[in-house]
């Protein structure tokens, strides 16, 4: 018991200095997590809503293949990720492996399937003749796909959560392309995974009590955009 | 009708699902200001002709024209979907409010916002829906979600109107005051109309032309009592039921009765309407009784009518018999009476029945 008590009081002092070590981790692992989450949307969104609004032979394996990715082990991304970016491999020229870069790669590769299976169902599940209205209202494709977007924003809202919880809350990948090299690729998870390893058990829950009240302040600010956005 | 008269033209239209035919249609057209009722069971491609005059349906074969204009490729459908309305069976709102809901399609032709707040206003009242223009489309009743979707329907304004059965599953009371508001705005802006239905009565209220389909194919179209009265085979009769419908007017109206003039006779009925008002009087064929006699005994029938058989049928347990009375009349008489009254084709009758039974609906002047 005394190794956790002590650990918090001491977690709390150092989150109450603003220890700059622990603060320039955790910005880091925000702006490498935002940043993979954005490009997920990015690509899932628009990828799912193409699958969803589509028919094409195989687009039944094709959403199963999604599906599966959406619960893709990170050390296996990790594992393809470094590959890729080895000095001897095919993206190696691009001298991206052990650098933030190459943790948002992994952790885009984590969140885009998850983003983009959410959508297809969120999608798929607006009534199937809506389509049919917004054309017969006189839009444009492009308008029709808008429209069908924001119709369907409140599950996309749920990707973002499921994309950004994912990836914030990932060490496998972080640690095989990032390296934990500190100050540079250190993010809250692989730091945590290090100093619980030396023993450090303060500096690891005061990195987790951050990691948490992160994936609670995300969750937060959408679950108050959603609650709003509901219906009165 | 000339090609200037049509607002819609259609020509060899043929849509296959799965290489099975679901639609064929050599021919079908709207002209200006005309109201068509589509009738016909479910699966008879009533909402696939819709879609295809929309062009949101892949054709097999046909074109589509426009007020005389063929519609050649996508933009020449976008031209025309600004043009044209529809309302499907779900009011399928967007989930935003009632306003909003409005003004989509004003937003989507990208129009000024002071232009779409007035526009939207004039027709949420129109559409008694003022009090409710900032609630959310997602907490109205049935009938309010329906008039909302009418309202979004007509604040673009269009010069056609498609209806998918838009009244359906809804109570009567709601139905007629949609069905109310709908026709004022139609005849108002002189719109011309295609709803698909399967209440007849509306069909009969409301259009000009009633068209017929079945598996694909239209069986019958012309005035609604033209198909009521002569349908053109055992399908379209027993689609469009047994009932006389005889177009007349309103010659005279007090204390809630009226009398119908139909084609020469003068017609006995109960109901209001205006002096004048053209109106549709449907008489079932068992409410009219068939006899030798003009007046041998009192009877509460306020319908006396001298004719003569001109077509007899056997109708299972009964015969059904056509009668000419200088409008056409069915009734329907059991085996025991033919016989009693030794009935043959071209025999002179009289036939009668009750002012009650005379069910009478508005129409609108041919």
């Amino acid at each position: 018991m005394d190794v956790i008590l002590e650990g918090i009081l001491k977690a709390a002092q150092l989150l109450a200095s603003l220890d700059s070590e622990v603060l320039g981790i955790a910005w880091l692992s925000l702006k490498v997590s935002g940043l993979a989450t954005l490009f997920s949307l990015v690509i899932g969104i628009s990828a799912g809503t193409l699958v969803a609004l589509t028919s094409f032979p195989g687009k039944k394996i094709l959403v199963s293949v999604v599906n599966t990715g959406m619960g893709l082990p990170p050390v296996v991304v990790g594992l393809f990720v470094s590959i890729m970016l080895w000095r001897n491999g095919p993206l190696g020229y691009l001298e991206l492996l052990y650098t933030p870069t190459a943790i948002v790669i992994a952790q885009t590769v984590i969140a885009t399937p998850i983003v983009m299976g959410i959508t297809i169902g969120a999608m798929q599940n607006l009534p199937a003749n809506l389509r049919l209205q917004i054309l017969a209202l006189g839009a444009t494709r492009k308008q029709m796909v808008m429209m069908l977007v924001r119709e369907a924003r409140l599950p996309l809202m749920a990707g973002v959560m499921a994309g950004f919880g994912g990836v914030i809350s990932e060490v496998g990948a972080s640690i095989m392309v990032g390296g934990n090299v500190r100050g540079y690729t250190r993010v809250l998870t692989t730091a945590t995974v290090m100093e619980t390893g030396r023993g450090n058990f303060d500096i690891a829950i005061a990195l987790s009590v951050i990691l948490l009240l992160f994936c609670f302040a995300v969750n937060y600010i959408l679950t108050y955009i959603q609650q709003r956005e509901r219906p009165r | 009708m000339t090609q200037q008269q049509n607002v819609l033209d259609l020509k060899g239209l043929r849509v296959d699902r799965g290489g099975v035919p679901v639609l064929d249609i050599p021919s079908f057209s709207l002209s200006e200001n005309e109201f068509v009722s589509l009738i016909g069971p479910n699966g008879a491609g009533k909402s696939t002709l819709l879609l295809s005059l929309l062009g949101l349906i892949k054709r097999s074969s046909g074109t589509v024209s426009y007020r005389g204009r063929q519609i050649a490729n996508s933009a020449d459908w976008l031209k025309v979907r600004r043009s044209i309305a529809m309302v499907l069976q779900e009011p399928l709102l967007f989930d935003a409010t009632v306003f909003d809901n409005v003004a989509s399609g004003l937003k989507i032709r990208g129009m000024g916002r002071g232009e779409i707040k007035s526009r939207v206003t004039s027709y949420l009242e129109r559409f008694r829906l003022a009090d409710m223009a900032q609630r959310s489309a997602r907490k109205l009743s049935g009938g309010e979600a329906r008039r909302v979707s009418l309202a979004r329907a007509f604040a673009v304004e269009p010069e056609v109107i498609l209806f998918d059965e838009p009244f359906a599953n809804l109570d009567p009371p709601t139905r007629q005051a949609l069905t109310e508001d709908m026709d004022g705005i139609i005849r108002d802006r002189g719109i011309a109309a295609i709803l698909v239905t399967h209440d007849q009565s509306e069909a009969l209220r409301m259009s000009q032309r009633i068209v017929v389909m079945n598996g694909g194919r239209i069986v019958q179209e012309g005035t609604p009592a033209a198909v009521m009265n002569h349908p053109v085979n055992e399908f379209v009769a027993n689609f469009v039921g047994m009932e006389t419908i005889l177009e007349g007017e309103v010659v005279d109206n007090r204390d809630q009765r009226m009398t119908v003039r139909v084609a020469g006779s003068e017609i006995d009925t109960v109901g209001e309407a205006q002096l004048g008002a053209f109106v549709y009087c449907c008489i079932r064929p068992e409410n009219v009784t068939v006899s030798l006699g003009h007046s041998e005994e009192k009877s509460s029938a306020r319908n006396h009518f001298a004719g003569r058989v001109v077509g007899i049928a056997t109708m299972g347990p009964f015969l059904e018999l056509r009668l000419d009375c200088g409008f056409p009349l069915t009734a329907y008489v059991t085996r025991e009476s033919f016989a009693e009254l030794a009935l043959f084709e071209g025999k002179e009758i009289f036939a009668s029945f009750k002012a009650t039974s005379v069910h009478v609906i508005g129409r609108r002047a041919a």
